[in-house]
């Protein structure tokens, strides 16, 4: 067969493969923004019957799944504040100083990302009964925070890994103190690092399920009130939800891909 | 070096990781104003712990540094009028070069026009110019050393430590860079302690070297004086090649000191010696001679084993009876019969003899001691 011919082949084959990926992969959030503009009233609220606004207009009356959202941003931002700040340093801490036991301890961090979810969901229900620590905000924070931090660690140790420990003591040798060497040297060099780890910490914090259906008490969160509602199929005002949700994170990733937060070029 | 001011002086410096033995030793050492000093000497033997004392990165643990009549014991790293190259560059990844190069002025807080003039003028010192909008992933080992030294140089210093900082680049650009740090150093007048393993570049490039072993300062001094009267054994060997043969004293005459050696009597040039001392003797290998038949005075008996070309010279290994190499170095030429004797002579003063037992062993005794 002509070489070209082949390639071309080759070329349209590569095509086809790659669309395929991405219909597999777009398609349900496609239906979920196509739904919540359904007009449709009746369960299982999947039949199309016309284009509205109704939906989001109704989402804003919903004051449970409201409040259900307003749980889910306040546990991802508090639980990301606190493993960021206890991750940075541990990290740095790690990195810096040799100390018995280090080895162990740098084991365990992998143990809570590698036991079954539900595992450590129970592991910690257990532990709050058992210190009969009320379920509840305070509880949902400790869990999130908990299986955030060897995240956050992993991803400050990656970028730590290619950290010259000489550059502190250039800026000292310029005549910075540790004060200014720790603002303007130390932090922006690991900044990546640390912005990343909080990302993961929140997109962790901000889905889980699981873990939070053992330790929220009476506190619904966004995710545990859409898992309840698929009972019954999923309300097209949970779907709008969705979509606003959908908007404003690719809205980040977008800014944050075009550089608009970094200042520099790495 | 007379007349000259001392701008560093250490006195009596030890130095102590740890769980550790010592790592410097009763240093002492002055350094002259505007000279360029090196430290030379094998890997581990205390040459950056040295500098990293003056600089500020270590504790003293016993003894003084004195920086231009002033101790600096108590004064931090960022106190300190010293400026350090680092062997890693340690360049600051998340600036532009400009940046890095200006980092020592913004902390002085000088007025920005000021800022941008004399880095400019800095760039273009280091042959940087136009490069002053990259940033260090985008610059060559070379280049990064080039910023590495302008970012150092901004502040002035009035002494400047530079460890090692060809260390990582390629022969050609090794020497290369030697010729322009020399070429700057001699434009500024800044003094330099320059750190370095490689005799090679110690030679070419010190105004003195300070030759170090395993913490112990063996000698001070111009290249010549190291190259042509090492004062211990081990700077006899460290520094070139050179032939040694073990013997006591056996009469002293001014400065012409006569030593028993197995195959006879070596008369060489020394001062301070004492009949009946342990000593060697240090003759270089192209100070040796080789005649086929026996020669008048003192001659060595050997037997040739190997000769190499090396461009433009010829090296050869010859044997002596009692089975100890002897080296020896001549312009290429005609060769060595490969069969039969020769006879090795020398001129007198080419034999330099040296104490035999180094401070390294006075020091093991005094550990002893300690112990
Ligand atoms: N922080 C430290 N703690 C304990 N020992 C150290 C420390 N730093 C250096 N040493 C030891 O001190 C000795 C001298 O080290 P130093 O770095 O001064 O050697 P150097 O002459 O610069 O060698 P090189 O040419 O390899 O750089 C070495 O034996 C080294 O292992
Ligand atoms: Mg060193």
């Amino acid at each position: 067969m002509n070489r070209r011919i082949k390639e071309k082949i080759k070329y349209t084959a590569g095509i086809i493969y790659c669309a395929l990926v991405y219909v597999f992969l777009f398609l349900p959030i496609v239906v979920i923004v196509v739904n919540s503009f359904n007009a449709t009233t009746s369960k299982p609220y999947l039949s199309w019957k016309g284009f509205t606004f109704a939906w989001y207009g109704k989402l804003f009356e919903n004051t449970v799944l409201l409040a259900s959202f307003g749980h889910t941003v306040l546990l991802a931002v508090v639980s990301t504040l606190l493993s960021t700040a206890i991750g940075t340093l541990a990290a740095v801490g790690m990195y810096k100083y040799h100390f018995k036991g280090k080895g162990l301890i740098d084991g365990l961090l992998y143990i809570p990302v590698v036991i079954p979810e539900i595992v450590l969901g129970i592991s910690l229900l257990t532990v709050f009964a058992k210190a009969s620590v009320p379920r509840g905000m305070i509880t949902l924070v400790l869990a999130h925070v908990t299986f955030s931090i060897p995240f956050v660690i992993f991803n400050i140790r990656a970028r730590l890994s290619g950290y010259d420990n000489s550059i502190e003591e250039a800026s000292m040798d310029l005549g910075a103190n540790r004060v200014y060497t720790f603002f303007h040297i130390t932090l922006p060099v690991l900044a990546p690092g640390i912005g990343g780890g909080a990302l993961l910490a929140f997109t962790l914090s901000i889905d889980d399920v699981i873990i939070s259906y053992f330790t929220n008490g009476q506190v619904k969160t966004f995710p545990l009130k859409v898992m309840e509602s698929i009972k019954s199929g999923v309300a097209p005002d949970v779907n709008a939800l969705s979509t606003l949700i959908l908007v404003g994170t690719s809205l980040l990733v977008i800014l944050t891909q075009s550089g608009i937060f970094s200042k520099h070029k790495k | 070096m007379e007349e000259k001011k001392i701008i560093v002086e250490i006195k009596n410096v030890n130095k102590v990781y740890q769980g550790t033995n010592a790592v410097v030793k009763d240093l002492n050492l002055n350094v002259y104003e505007g000279e360029f000093l090196t430290l030379l000497g094998s890997s581990g033997c205390g040459k950056t712990t040295t500098l990293r004392m003056i600089a500020g990165f270590e504790d003293i643990t016993s003894g003084t540094i004195l920086v231009e009549g002033e101790n600096i014991e108590d004064k931090e790293p960022f106190e300190r009028n010293v400026n350090t190259v680092f062997q890693t560059y340690a360049l600051f990844p998340h600036m532009t070069v400009f940046d890095n190069v200006a980092y020592g002025l913004k902390i002085k807080k000088k007025p920005k026009g000021e800022i941008k003039t004399k880095v400019m003028e800095m760039l273009e010192l280091v042959q940087l110019g136009g490069f002053e909008k990259r940033y260090p992933s985008q610059l060559s080992g070379g280049q990064k050393q080039r910023v590495a030294i302008a970012r150092a140089l901004i502040n002035q210093p009035r002494v400047l430590l530079l460890d090692e900082p060809l260390g990582a680049l390629d022969l050609k650009l090794r020497k290369q860079m030697q010729l322009e740090l020399k070429r700057l150093q001699r434009k500024l007048k800044i003094t330099f302690i320059y750190v370095t393993h490689d005799q090679e570049e110690a030679l070419s490039m010190s105004d003195r070297i300070a030759i170090m072993n395993d913490g112990i300062l063996q000698q001070v001094g111009t290249p010549v004086e190291i190259y042509e009267q090492p004062a211990t054994r081990f700077v006899a060997s460290f520094i070139g090649e050179t032939n040694l043969f073990d013997g006591a004293v056996s009469s002293v005459d001014g400065d012409k000191v006569s030593v028993s050696i197995e195959s006879g009597v070596i008369t060489g040039k020394g001062t301070d010696f004492k009949v009946g001392e342990m000593v060697a003797v240090s003759v270089r290998p192209e100070r040796i001679k080789y005649s086929v038949r026996p020669v008048e005075g003192f001659t060595v008996p050997a037997a040739v084993k190997e000769q190499v070309y090396v461009g433009s010279v010829l090296k050869t290994i010859v044997v002596l009876p009692n089975g100890n190499e002897i080296r020896i170095e001549r312009l290429a030429g005609e060769e060595l019969p490969a069969e039969g004797m020769v006879y090795l002579y020398w001129k007198d003063e080419d034999a330099k003899i040296i104490h035999s037992f180094d401070n390294n062993i006075f020091a093991a005794i005094d550990n002893i001691q300690l112990a």
